[in-house]
């Protein structure tokens, strides 16, 4: 029982530390599909985490804390389409601006508002919902349905968001504004706005990832508390081929990865645990060789579109 | 039969250019009504204006008696006027099905209704017999197969007039016959189409009138079957040309480029896109290429100076075989280039006249010693180039996109008649220039012929062909339908061999 | 799809002249100071006593004027590196990955090649450091090439390798014995440089740098091999047509912007820390990219650009003593100028093309 105790708790880890990336990476998934290549996920985490804690605080509820989230990943969204959308600046450009922003924005606030050195200020946070009845299994119950309320939202998302995408119309208009909008655009579909949306709808999702940082999976605002799960996000975005149940599983792979270090740092294994930290990004860079030569990204990603 | 469409005074007009001047077209349902003319007559403005993508400056459209005004492609949908493009509108990564669906607008449907759509876009697929496959992805679909797609998905939207752009220019003759069973399959459905092309026998086989411009003027609407292919010909091309171009005969000289049963496949579906092309250059000749855009000139052009690697024949040129030689090897061996568009590919318009003078020439020894770039050498020579060819800039440092067309052409006809080339290949050198700019490289042009450079000239502009060249072949569809001198020949053969008839056949009728 | 044309990359003709681009950078440096400003005071402190402190900071004392140019030396460097990848047309993210591979590659030559004079050790710690952020750049180029993997996306991926691979390094193979902090021992003497201004921090690491800027300027406008490259990044397609190699311009681009980044993470090292530690950059990888756009890509205007953000850097710590503002807000502050400059450009842009467009139509009237 002891082993199967275990690994249960293992995979309950795997995917309390999966959901943040999975929902930042669906939030860029959405990102993507409209064109614009977004690497400012780190930024929009950081700046919602910090959100997330600061709503929680005055307004006492970690729901509100969500909210608070949310519209702040909302407006970076704002910003990144009105920058790239209106004015066809760089997308790359302005994501990496919007990483240094987010990252020294929520790191000003958070001095200002909670202080340099003083203790945590006590916040309201996520607490488990196990799911009655089948929490009750063994091993799969503890694994899989004691969670917080956010890893189910994350997990529901994936085949919400599949839906989305393939099989209603609006998600059709979506993919082919990412895939060609000259296309779009002659049949009628406002390019504009569709990626307007697409990048606020998006980056609010990379919100609740954020937020879901410091309202669950801690109780509190470090400065750098996303230590790169952004990045994690857009790789696993590129290794999940663009589709949601590819993110999942990714995102899945890439903390078992995080798990089994641990496992190994505890057992003294001689693997050290940097380089499974680096297996996400080398995975990416393989898979980008290996899809090179099929399309899976979208066609127009990171290309600006000019109207006539 | 009624009258469906009408666009009445038509006239389109572009800064500096008027597209088209007054045109009235009349189509009658049911109808292949064909737009024959040259490149640059006006065929495909006319059509983006019925579709709604320009507005006309002047004159109106008429629907069913009933005047319409389009604001955008969507409008002019609504109303059953699609268009194929040439280049077709379509999303290789999605199914056959999901492009049909794109943007479709079902009564604010959140849901996509595939399997209704796939049963009406069956039932369509059967009636027409189109041989689609709803489930394919539209990449792995062959060119012939995708414009079905596009013909559907017009269909599809409710089109009652279709207009097809040049839609056999992609085509293998197998699957334009398929596409003209379909053409006469719709008609029988009352779908009326509006036919786009430049190529005589094809207009003549499936249409029931056509309507010939020329320089955004209409020519004239006739009935098909009252009209020869030499008539058409002749409307097409017809026009006094001017052969003022003083030029002394020439003995003829040695064979500087000869070109020997080149071909080139394309890698993606093995179409051909020249087929055994043979000719050749001698010195102090111009060798004209005409034809109409698209028809494997610019192809030609890639394979010689090593852009392109044909798949099969050779390139000989002072006894090397350039077929698989590289761009900067060929160039540095006595060959110029002037590139067919100027602002794209010869010229680097963010860059200065004194940067845009060196593109050719910056790694030889007189422009600095090994890594070495003597800019004050560089700007000597500009300076130079700039007098000598009187081109119109406030100094050697203005930047290239501030000089006017004509200016800019000079620069590069400078630039590459400097290198002192024994062949020139000149692609387009007059294109969207004015009547002054146009002389003088044509006067350029000649004093380089007769110093005894061979020049190899491709160009869509049949004045410019004739006048200048000692002889023509002609291109069609990637091979060579004809080799002539300028004097032997008439406009109106020259019009059936950029229509596609080879000489040989048009001379044997002739001689019947 | 049916076409066999090489698809170029469309190149922006448009034209920017390079007074409008100098005016475009300082208004938009000048609109980033004042959001800041306005952010400051939104936040309750004083804007004015912030900025003077900051001033202070960075310019009140010899000590002060010292510490700006020791922050602005990796900038300079960094900067040339984006830039130099940008002239050619590529997006180089990866600065900061490259620089820690410069840095523990020098740090490398710096502790294990033993008794060599300073005049030789200090070269080969630069050789090593330059190589190092070189082949890790090379990586991305040739996956670029080979594969046509994004630039974009890979050098994102191999910053986090880098900074990952640095972090065993100096917790295992390079850790100073016993073992109890995590960094690597010191450099030999012989490899560490020399001062500038004595009594303070200035090394002449920053003399070095301007050397570098003045071989960055020698390349791209006075030799063949930059010539290619900068015809490359503004019209491939012409640059082809003229028998250009753009693959191996790739290539060789990667691997000099690569080279640079690894020669900021040198200097840090020779001149600064003396050791590898796991925290040798605070971003300015990154804040590279804001110091080329500030510049515009040019030498002198990665100058001026290394020089406003290493004056931000030097004068926040005083800024956060003296008017309690957290120093974050210097990089609020340099996130605001990249955002505004990319900005008032496509406006600038727009405008143009406005006023081009109401010229030919006036034109159409005639």
């Amino acid at each position: 029982m002891g082993v199967l105790n275990s690994i249960s708790s293992y995979i309950a880890t795997d995917i309390r530390m999966a959901a943040p990336i999975l929902l930042a990476g669906l939030g860029l998934l959405l990102v993507n599909w409209s064109g614009l290549l977004y690497i400012g996920a780190e930024g929009t985490m950081l700046i919602s985490a910090f959100a997330a804690v600061a709503g929680s605080f005055y307004l006492g509820s970690v729901w509100a804390g969500l909210l608070f989230g949310m519209i702040a990943g909302a407006l970076f969204g704002l910003i990144f389409a009105f920058l790239t959308v209106t004015l066809r600046a760089n997308q790359t450009v302005v994501g990496v601006a919007l990483n240094v922003l987010g990252a020294s924005l929520s790191a000003t606030l958070n001095r200002v508002i909670f202080g340099v050195e003083t203790t945590i200020a006590k916040i309201d946070t996520f607490e488990t919902m196990a799911i009655p009845g089948l929490s009750k299994i063994p091993v799969i119950g503890p694994a899989f349905f004691n969670h917080m309320p956010i890893v189910y939202l994350a997990f529901l998302m994936v085949p919400l968001i599949s839906f989305f995408l393939f099989r209603t119309q609006q998600g059709l208009n979506l993919r082919s504004v990412g895939e060609n909008p000259r296309v779009s655009d002659t049949l009628g579909i406002n390019v504009y706005r569709t990626r307007y949306t697409a990048s606020i709808l998006g980056n609010m999702i990379i919100g609740i990832g954020g937020a879901f940082l410091s309202t669950g999976l801690l109780n509190f605002f470090t400065e750098d508390m996303v230590s790169g799960r952004g990045y994690i996000a857009l790789a696993a975005v590129i290794f999940g081929k663009y589709k949601p149940a590819g993110v999942m599983l990714a995102a899945m792979i890439f903390m078992a990865g995080n798990v089994v270090s641990n496992i190994l740092q505890v057992s003294g294994a001689a693997i050290p645990y940097t380089f499974l930290t680096m297996i996400p990004y080398v995975l990416t860079i393989v898979a980008l060789v290996v899809f090179a030569s099929r399309a899976v990204a979208p066609n127009a990603l990171g290309k600006p579109y000019k109207r006539g | 039969m009624s009258k469906i469409l009408e666009m009445i005074n038509i006239t389109k007009c572009f800064p500096g250019v008027m597209a088209n001047d007054n045109v009235t077209l009349a189509v009658e349902a049911g109808e292949v009504h064909s737009l024959l003319g040259e490149n640059g007559a006006g065929k495909s403005t006319l059509m983006n204006v019925l579709c709604g993508l320009y507005r006309p400056t002047f004159g109106s459209i008429r629907l069913d008696g009933e005047e319409v005004k389009f604001s955008s492609a969507r409008d002019a949908m609504a109303r059953g006027i699609g268009m194929v493009h040439q280049h077709f509108m379509l999303i290789p990564t999605m199914t056959v099905l999901d492009n049909c669906l794109i943007g479709a607008k079902d009564a604010g449907k959140f849901v996509l209704d595939r399997k209704t759509t796939a049963e009406k876009l069956t039932e369509l697929i059967e009636k027409y017999d189109m041989k689609v496959d709803l489930n394919a992805k539209v990449g792995s679909l062959s060119v012939g197969q995708r414009q079905r797609v596009e013909i559907i998905k017009v269909l599809y939207r409710g089109a009652r007039i279709l207009i097809l752009d040049e839609p056999t220019a992609v085509l293998t003759p197998q699957e334009t016959l398929e596409l003209f069973e379909m053409i006469r399959s719709l008609t029988e459905h009352n779908f009326t189409v509006l036919f786009i092309s430049h190529k005589l026998n094809e207009v003549k086989e499936i249409s029931d009138k056509v309507t010939v411009l020329r320089q955004g003027c209409v020519t004239g609407t006739y009935k098909t079957d009252d009209c020869s292919v030499e008539d058409l010909a002749r409307l097409m091309v017809g026009r006094e040309i001017d052969l003022s171009v003083k030029r002394a005969e020439r003995e003829k000289g040695e064979i500087l480029l000869d070109v020997k049963n080149l071909s080139l496949k394309n890698a993606e579906d093995q179409k051909r896109l020249l087929e055994d092309i043979c000719f050749d250059v001698r010195e102090g000749e111009i060798l004209g290429v005409a034809g109409v855009d698209g028809n494997g000139q610019s192809e030609l052009v890639e394979c010689l100076t090593g852009m392109q690697v044909a798949s099969s024949g050779e390139i000989v040129y002072k006894g090397q075989n350039l077929r698989k030689m590289k761009t900067r090897e060929i160039m540095s061996n006595g060959i110029s280039h002037i590139p067919q568009d100027r602002q794209k590919t010869g010229l680097i318009m963010p860059m200065t006249l004194v940067e845009n003078f060196a593109l050719q020439d910056y790694y030889r020894e007189e422009f600095g010693k090994s890594v070495y770039l003597n800019w004050a050498a560089v700007t000597e020579h500009s300076k130079k180039l700039i007098k000598d060819f009187s081109i119109k800039t406030p100094s050697e440092l203005e930047l290239a996109q501030n000089l006017s067309g004509g200016n800019q052409q000079k620069v590069i006809i400078a630039r590459e008649i400097s290198r002192h080339p024994e062949l020139l290949i000149a692609m387009h050198p007059t294109r969207g220039l004015d009547v002054g700019a146009i002389e003088y490289i044509h006067q350029q042009l000649v004093e380089q012929r007769n110093k005894g450079i061979g020049i190899l000239l491709v160009s869509t502009e049949l004045e410019e062909i004739m006048k200048l060249s000692d002889r023509i072949i002609v291109m069609y569809e990637g091979k060579i339908m004809g080799t002539v001198k300028p004097s032997d020949i008439t406009i109106e053969e020259m019009g059936l061999m950029m229509g596609g008839q080879a000489l040989e056949s048009i001379r044997a009728k002739k001689a019947v | 799809m049916i076409g066999i044309k090489k698809r170029g990359k469309k190149n922006n003709t448009q034209g920017k002249s390079g007074a409008q681009q100098v005016l475009v950078s300082f208004f938009a440096t000048v609109v980033a100071l004042l959001l800041g400003m306005l952010l400051i005071s939104a936040l309750g402190f004083d804007p004015v006593k912030a900025f003077s402190s900051m001033l202070i900071g960075s310019f009140g004392s010899l000590n002060a004027f010292a510490e700006t140019l020791v922050k602005m030396t990796p900038l300079i460097y960094t900067g040339m590196s984006f830039a130099l990848a940008s002239r050619c047309g590529l997006t180089n993210l990866g600065m900061e990955g490259q620089l820690y591979m410069g840095a523990l590659a020098g740090t490398a030559a710096g502790i294990y090649l033993t008794g060599l004079p300073a005049a030789i050790h200090i070269p080969l710690t630069m050789l090593a450091g330059f190589l190092g952020g070189g082949l890790w750049g090379l990586i991305a180029g040739s996956l670029k090439v080979r594969f046509g993997a994004s630039e974009i996306i890979t050098t994102v991926m191999l910053n986090t390798i880098a900074i990952n691979f640095i972090d065993y390094m100096v917790n295992g193979p390079m850790i100073e014995p016993p073992g109890i902090n995590c960094q690597t021992p010191p450099v030999q003497d012989s490899a560490i440089l020399g001062n500038l201004i004595p009594g303070t921090r200035a090394h002449m690491g920053f003399i070095i740098a301007l050397v570098f800027v003045l071989l960055f300027w020698l390349y791209l406008w006075r030799s063949k091999p930059g010539y290619e490259v900068r015809v490359s990044g503004l019209n491939m397609e012409a640059a082809r047509y003229s028998g250009i190699n753009t693959n191996k311009n790739i290539l060789l681009v990667m691997f000099l912007a690569g080279g640079l980044a690894g020669l900021a993470g040198w200097n840090e090292i020779v001149a600064v820390q003396i050791r590898m530690i796991p925290s040798v950059s605070p971003g300015y990888g990154f804040d590279g990219i804001a110091v080329s756009l500030v510049g515009n890509n040019a030498p002198l205007g990665i100058i001026i650009g290394a020089f406003l953000f290493g004056a931000f850097r030097a004068g926040g710590n005083r800024m956060q003593i003296m008017a309690k503002v957290p120093n974050a807000i210097v990089s609020v502050i340099q996130a605001l100028v990249i955002i505004t400059i990319v900005a008032s450009q496509m406006v600038l842009e727009k405008w143009n093309d406005r006023k081009l467009q109401q010229e030919s139509g006036s034109k159409e009237e005639v």
